[in-house]
């Protein structure tokens, strides 16, 4: 069977991986991917859409904006915008307790230089006359949007192909191991990579790889329920998202409303997602609170996928602290689409220069040892 | 029925789902019936609303009898069975049906499925085919058995197939001005090259019959063409044509049925956890089953024309034996001498459909080379340009053609468009069209209200994800 | 919103009436305008026989009037008055029912 060796093995064709793996070929490092199904699938495909910093945990304020300034870039990067667009994020309170919430968030995320606007009831009635009577007030960042996921990690995958990455797909890491000074990886297939470095991108199966190196990490499998409704005259402008994460929906210029909220369990050893059409009438019930007007159209389809979420809800995206030239960049808790883009571009400086200018303090994986 | 008398969901009315259910009445087993139509008799035997008088000769011809006898037998089974009329299966999840009616949404458990979904037109899209007028082979026929309509005047009828001729003969029975029949094969010609047809005996001398009758009746009728477009302004004004010599030909219409034969609507199965394959002269995914209909022992039956195309006579057959494969499989006594039998006749009927399948063989190769700007999913309104392309990222699948470029993912789902994309894919990515796969049939089959889901919904904040 | 005239979204397709045709009248209603129809005509057969499209297609906006006819192409989904979306080859008119024009503004 084919050997290689590259001075770069990437573990795991999602967004992170396809991203990095650009990045090392603009940095003129060779490499190679391994993705046990298709590239840029998986969680980065069936995701909901959002590129957001509103609302987004502090600690990944820095490495979200880093993400943003990629994202606009992606027409000369990638060959496509991806239907990326820049439509306003709202995060919307429906207690005077979750408004304080989202206020008091607003005033820390203004120190990463994040601008948001409060509204009140009445300007946010003004400006979204489709929102339910029990949207109280809003957070809203202008500088967010959404994208197409199905789109994205394709693309990158492609940019990087196109670079001079190798690309290896439907043929899953079966042995990753440490070999003299670099790592050795065999594929179901009897391929062989060799690669002096190691980037584990393995989503929601990075857990397992790192125990590998004696460095676990518990990784909880959850499955979003996806809905897409049929086309509608276009009338919501801003991703939404509702402060307890029990609805989220945007809408694309085509007219399809997608939105979400629940979320069934995971099985990492079946690997896709599962529909669970209960939850999802639930999430239909909640939704049509908040934008009463689609009650009148139909679902065309429930998708899902499986995501991996750590404990904190943040990713794992450093240096691995047992095995020098492994890169972790794994479990990014739902948060990997938007991030995405930026935490390929870090892994690959963490690959190449054991360190990134990107703040990543709170992705380290030392934080979930026991003290 | 005593507590373990198995809980028995059979899913359409037509003759398949009929005859299920009459067998399995006849063991002591009262199933739930559920159908999408309003009445039972499934396509085929399609029953007009109440109040129309046409009499079944009129309806149905040579099949007068057969769907008086299927219609008679669910009539006869009403006060036996749980029947649910309007209603539409939209889920199937862990033994339990998600049902749709007039009433909402509501929850089937079962221990045992029949699945009798039937099928639709199986369409070849071709420039113009989205106008208004232009209509599938079964919507004509629809049109005139449960509305007394034609599609227009004139009307021309196009593709290949047993409802070609049918169709055609009932328009002009009723009256309608048909301007043409456009076969792209060759009816006459199959007699010889396919001894098979004889097994069919009366199925296929009737076909001849159609299409000697119409002939008698000064309707053009020619063989081996090929489509070229439909056209008109804003509806349907004219289909043009290529006749065998690769002459172009006008006729002008304002109503076009098209199609080519049949293909079994399969997305229930699926969802059910039938496993899939590929059936290369259908040219299409199909749940597996064993010669009764036996897809996952114990829990999921499959019978009819959604089992693979074999016909109304077929169905009947086959919703029989389905029911008794899932009796003995519960441990109620049936007999296997009847069982015997049925299998005999479908074995006769399916030597029968093999070889009309082969004989007026479905051009798919006419998907493959249409011009790039042809729409082909009518929902999305996407081209055979943009599947061939996939936005740049050369699909090689069909799912990833439909994440790239949206062919398949309106409302419709792809039961229209995805055989034709599939073609079109493959012959795009230079390989054979059951290595692009297929689309992966995903809940609601077809679109689900929200309103109805919202108020259906049960409340559990439980599992409410944290985002 | 549409600046496409009530005649072109009258140049839908006609369905013919062959038979049956000595069942009760009832009016529905067309963007306002009042149509015969007969009970137990479906609405797919009530607006074509008036000759009547259906739908435009959202992103080619084309007319549309139906395809399959019974309720698998999904594409005579036509919006009422009311708000609500129903099937038209499968609905059954009612006296009165009033279904929105594929041109009205929304």
């Amino acid at each position: 069977m084919s050997e290689s060796r590259t001075d770069v093995v990437i573990v795991g064709g999602g967004l992170v991986g396809c991203a990095a793996a650009l990045h090392l070929r603009s940095r003129g490092a060779s490499v190679a991917v391994v993705e046990k199904n298709q590239l840029g699938a998986a969680a980065s495909g069936v995701n909901f859409g959002g590129v957001r910093r509103n609302g987004r945990k502090l600690a990944e304020l820095p490495i979200a904006a880093r993400a943003l300034a990629i994202w606009k870039r992606l027409p000369e990067l990638v060959g496509s915008d991806c239907e990326y667009e820049i439509t306003g994020n709202i995060k919307v309170a429906r207690t005077d307790e979750h408004m304080d919430q989202i206020a008091a968030h607003a005033e820390a995320q203004a120190e990463y230089g994040v601008e948001v606007e409060m509204l009140g009831r009445n300007t946010l009635r003004d400006r979204y006359p489709w929102l339910g009577e029990s949207a109280l007030g809003a957070a809203y960042c202008a500088t967010d949007g959404q994208a197409n996921p199905r789109l994205v990690g394709p693309a990158f995958a492609r940019a990087a192909r196109a670079a001079g990455a190798m690309m290896v797909e439907h043929d899953g890491a079966q042995r990753v191991e440490r070999d003299g000074s670099g790592f050795v990886v065999e594929t179901e297939s009897g391929r062989t990579l060799r690669g002096d470095t190691l980037i584990n991108s393995s989503g929601a199966w990075g857990g397992r790889l790192a125990a590998q190196f004696g460095e676990p990490v518990e990784i909880w499998p959850m499955e979003p329920q996806m809905i897409v409704t049929e086309p509608a005259p276009y009338f919501m402008v801003p991703v939404l998202a509702v402060v307890g994460g029990d609805v989220y929906a945007r809408q694309i210029p085509r007219g399809n409303v997608i939105f979400g909220g629940r979320s069934g369990t995971a099985d990492l050893d079946v690997g896709f997602g599962k529909v669970h059409a209960e939850e999802s009438l639930t999430t239909l019930a909640r939704t049509i609170e908040i934008i009463p007007r689609i009650a009148d159209l139909a679902v065309i389809r429930f998708w899902s996928g499986v995501e991996g979420c750590t404990e904190d809800h943040l990713p794992v995206l450093c240096p691995s602290r047992t095995t020098p030239g492994l890169v972790h960049a794994f479990g990014f808790s739902g948060h990997g689409f938007c991030l995405g883009p930026a935490s390929g571009a870090v892994a690959a400086e963490l690959a190449l220069d054991g360190r990134s200018e990107t703040p990543i303090e709170g992705f380290d994986i030392g934080r979930f040892d026991s003290p | 029925m005593n507590d373990d008398t198995p809980r028995v969901l059979i899913v359409g009315a037509g003759p398949a789902g009929t005859r299920a259910a009459e067998a399995l009445v006849a063991h002591g087993v009262a199933p739930i019936v559920v159908d999408e139509g309003a009445r039972s008799g499934g396509q085929i035997y399609r029953r007009p609303p109440a109040g129309f008088t046409r009499p079944a000769a009129a309806l149905y011809g040579f099949e007068a009898r057969k769907a008086q006898a299927v219609h008679a037998t669910l009539d006869g089974l009403r006060e036996r069975i749980d029947y649910r009329p309007n209603t539409l299966i939209w889920n199937i999840e862990g033994g339990v049906a998600q049902a749709l009616g007039p009433d909402g949404i509501e929850r089937i458990r079962f221990d045992a499925l029949i699945l009798a979904t039937g099928a639709m037109d199986r369409v070849i899209p071709f420039p113009g085919w989205t106008l208004p007028g232009v209509f599938t082979m079964g919507g004509s026929q629809v049109a005139l058995k449960a509305q007394g309509c034609a599609i227009g005047d004139p009307v021309v009828f196009m593709g290949t197939g047993p409802l070609l001729y049918l169709v055609a003969y009932q328009y002009v029975h009723a009256g309608a001005r048909v301007a043409a029949v456009l076969d792209t094969s060759h009816l006459s010609q199959a007699i010889p090259v396919f001894p098979g047809l004889l097994w069919g005996g009366r199925t296929f001398a009737k076909g001849l019959w159609y299409m000697t009758w119409l002939r008698a009746a000064g309707i053009p009728v020619r063989g081996g063409i090929t489509p070229v477009a439909a056209e008109g302004q804003s509806a349907l004004e004219a289909v043009r044509y290529r006749d065998r010599r690769g002459r172009e030909h006008r006729i002008a219409c304002t109503g076009l049925g098209i199609g080519y034969s049949v293909k079994s609507e399969v997305q229930l199965a699926e969802l059910a956890g039938c496993e899939m394959a590929f059936d290369p002269l259908a040219q299409q995914w199909l749940p597996q089953a064993d010669v009764d209909g036996r897809a996952i022992e114990g829990s999921v039956y499959l019978a009819g024309d959604g089992a693979g195309v074999a016909g109304a006579d077929a169905a009947e057959v086959r919703g029989r034996l389905a029911a008794l494969a899932l009796l003995a499989d519960k441990d109620i006594a049936t007999d296997r001498a009847s069982q015997a039998r049925l299998r005999a006749k479908l074995r006769r009927i399916m030597r029968f459909r093999n070889a009309l399948e082969r004989a007026l063989p479905v051009p798919f190769h006419l998907a493959r080379t249409l011009p790039d700007e042809t729409v082909i999913c009518r929902c999305e309104a996407i081209t055979a340009g943009d599947i061939r392309e996939g936005r740049a990222l050369a699909p090689a699948e069909m799912n990833r053609a439909k994440a790239f470029t949206r062919v398949g993912m309106g409302r419709c789902q792809g039961r229209v468009c995805g055989p034709a994309a599939a073609q079109i894919l493959a012959a795009a990515r230079g390989c054979a069209v059951e290595d692009v796969g297929r689309l992966r049939g995903q809940a609601p089959v077809k679109p689900l209200s929200i309103r109805a889901g919202a108020e259906a919904a049960v409340e559990d904040r439980s599992r409410a994800a944290s985002i | 919103m549409s600046q496409r005239t009530e005649q072109q979204a009258s140049a839908g397709c006609r369905l013919v009436r062959l038979a049956e045709t000595d069942r009760s009248g009832v009016t529905i209603f067309h963007g306002g305008k009042a149509l015969d129809a007969l009970a137990g005509d479906t609405l797919l057969t009530a607006l074509l026989c008036n000759g009547v499209a259906l739908r435009r297609n959202e992103f080619d906006g084309g007319l549309r009037s139906g395809f399959c006819n019974m309720g698998a192409c999904q594409d005579c989904w036509v919006l009422l008055e009311d708000g609500s979306r129903i099937r038209a080859c499968t609905t059954e008119v009612w006296d009165g029912m009033r279904v929105r024009a594929p041109d009205a503004n929304e």
